[in-house]
């Protein structure tokens, strides 16, 4: 067992619908993600598999933290269980003090994927207005919103055009575009830039920092690439598959994140904290090999 | 600066090129029929059918009329038809599960060999035959293509949907309505080409005696080939008119998306 958190609730896990109760009113005192002993089985044909094996985790408001670990680690299926796109098995998730449920149909997060999914006949405007279209947002509000997203993400010329005319990482920054929409005050990204090449993924990024720190939302970042968690987030969360584990918690310090540029990927700081994941990653302190070397 | 007058260029030879070679095509067809002296009941001359077509322009016409009509309402039915189903289809499961094999087997049944009996059903001197057949035949296409779009809806944005808790109706709206189209639109094209194959060939069997199919069996019976051939010619622009007729509506619609 790696570094459980400390913090484990001892009461008997309840339903989604008594999670750690916090009035509206004090919503934002409550932090933006927890998770408490969250285990995700899926049963298949051939068996039965864990995804998720007791999993603690706790995103501060206005954190950034990334999910890293190997294919199968249950990265991704811990992001959909905070979206609400799945259930878990058993454990508690809580976003801002509420269930996960109550949270999405009250739009308290926006999300992106690793496919931009923008709707192929809509234009890069109406695509960018759907999450407001979807809540009852006026006309005038919706266009309004665009211009100003479309701006911040440097697409202001492309508002009429149609998804296909624009390159990959123009696509995913218009995904990003609307996943800001609602100036939701958390953002889940589920391997973003996973389909970009390396220097369009650079530029993404620091986009995506200049974009977190003008929004202080707090960020769920799920990715493959250890530079990329590191130098976007404050805190990244290593995690180890078969079953799908947290193993450590890197916390990274390179800075606010408005004062993070590029110049930043060049620091020795910036190195020491991809040494520190890739080796907390790959297991080097001679405990974790027993997990990743059995087959 | 070379460029616009290349693509002109090109354009011209895209439409010149066919034009072309039909023309070759038509002066070998003659030159064979007059240097080997083919007899008519083999194959005319492209002259022959030429003369009968100009010289009885009115009736083919009269006659394709008759045909495109009973094509053109049998598809209005059945696309209509095909449409309700397809969306009834797709909002209740079960039902959906109860007519793929029922749908399957339709697909395969050469609806125009029903045409005798349906003439005995609906009467051998009114066209409702034929209409009818027009109209199960183009159902089977719009149908299954209709049914399998509703059905395709990429997990993105099923996921997306769902992260935005859109409701049911949004999502249909916003999401499965637009992503069908490409869908029905292909289905409509096959139901196009059929309906009029279907409408013509449904009048060898029997029923009133207007239409190209009945006129190119009774120009043949009284061995005036030229004019049987002729009439195959008014067949032809009446599929190409309904050919046209759907790829532009197609195209109208859909012209903003990608092609993907």
């Amino acid at each position: 067992m790696n570094t459980p958190a400390p913090t484990r609730p001892t009461a008997p896990s309840a339903g989604p619908a008594d999670a750690p109760a916090a009035t509206g009113t004090e919503a934002h005192a409550a932090p933006a993600v927890e998770v408490r002993g969250v285990i995700r089985r899926f049963s298949s044909r051939s068996g039965e598999v864990v995804a998720l094996s007791d999993v603690d985790l706790t995103v501060r408001a206005g954190e950034f933290v990334s999910l890293i670990g190997p294919s199968g680690c249950g990265k991704s299926t811990l992001l959909r269980l905070i979206a609400d796109l799945d259930e878990p098995t058993a454990g508690e998730l809580a976003v801002f003090g509420r269930p996960p449920r109550v949270a999405r149909q009250n739009h308290d997060f926006g999300i992106a994927f690793q496919q931009a999914g923008l709707l192929p006949w809509r234009s890069v405007r109406t695509n960018v207005e759907l999450p407001l279209e979807l809540h009852g947002a006026g006309r005038a509000a919706r266009r309004a919103r665009a211009t100003e997203l479309l701006e911040m993400v440097g697409l202001a010329d492309f508002a009429q055009h149609l998804p296909h005319q624009l390159s990959g990482g123009m696509q995913q920054r218009v995904a990003i575009a609307r996943a800001l929409a609602e100036r939701p005050s958390l953002l889940l990204m589920d391997e973003p830039f996973g389909a970009l090449d390396e220097m369009t993924r650079e530029h993404v990024q620091t986009e995506l920092l200049r974009l977190r720190a003008e929004t202080g939302a707090a960020v769920v970042f799920v990715t493959h690439s250890i530079p990329e968690a590191v130098y976007l987030s404050d805190r990244v969360v290593v995690m180890s598959a078969r079953p799908g584990q947290v193993r450590e918690v890197v916390p990274v310090g390179l800075g606010a994140a408005r004062d993070r540029s590029d110049d930043v990927r060049e620091d020795n700081a910036f190195f020491d904290r991809v040494r520190a994941v890739r080796e907390a990653l790959h297991g080097t302190d001679g405990t974790a090999p027993r997990g990743v070397d059995r087959r | 600066m070379t460029r616009p007058a290349t693509t002109t260029w090109r354009r011209g030879e895209v439409v010149l090129a066919p034009v072309l070679l039909g023309l070759l095509a038509l002066a070998a067809w003659e030159a064979a029929v007059v240097v080997l002296e083919l007899r008519p009941f083999v194959v005319p001359s492209p002259s022959a059918i030429g003369a009968e077509l100009t010289g009885n322009v009115g009736i083919i016409a009269t006659a394709a009329l008759s045909t495109a009509l009973n094509a053109w309402w049998g598809l209005v039915l059945g696309v209509v038809g095909a449409l309700v189903a397809a969306a009834v289809s797709a909002a209740v499961r079960t039902l959906d599960e109860m007519s793929a094999p029922l749908a399957a087997a339709a697909a395969v049944v050469p609806i125009v060999a029903l045409a005798p009996v349906l003439y005995t059903m609906f009467g051998a001197n009114v066209q409702t035959a034929r209409v009818a057949i027009a109209a199960i035949v183009s159902f089977v296409p719009v149908y299954v293509n209709t049914l399998r779009g509703l059905r395709t809806v990429a997990p993105v944005h099923r996921d997306l949907l769902r992260a935005y808790a859109a409701t049911r109706r949004q999502a249909t709206l916003t999401v499965t309505l637009p992503g069908a189209l490409p869908f029905f639109f292909s289905g409509l094209r096959v139901a196009t080409s059929l309906a009029v194959i279907s409408a013509l060939v449904a009048e060898y069997f029997g029923g009133p005696v207007d239409g190209l199919g009945k006129a190119i069996t009774s120009a043949v019976s009284s061995s005036n080939y030229p004019l049987a051939w002729a009439y195959v010619v008014g067949a032809v622009v009446v599929g190409l008119l309904f050919f046209c007729g759907s790829s532009g509506l197609e195209k109208a619609v859909l012209h903003r998306r990608s092609g993907r």
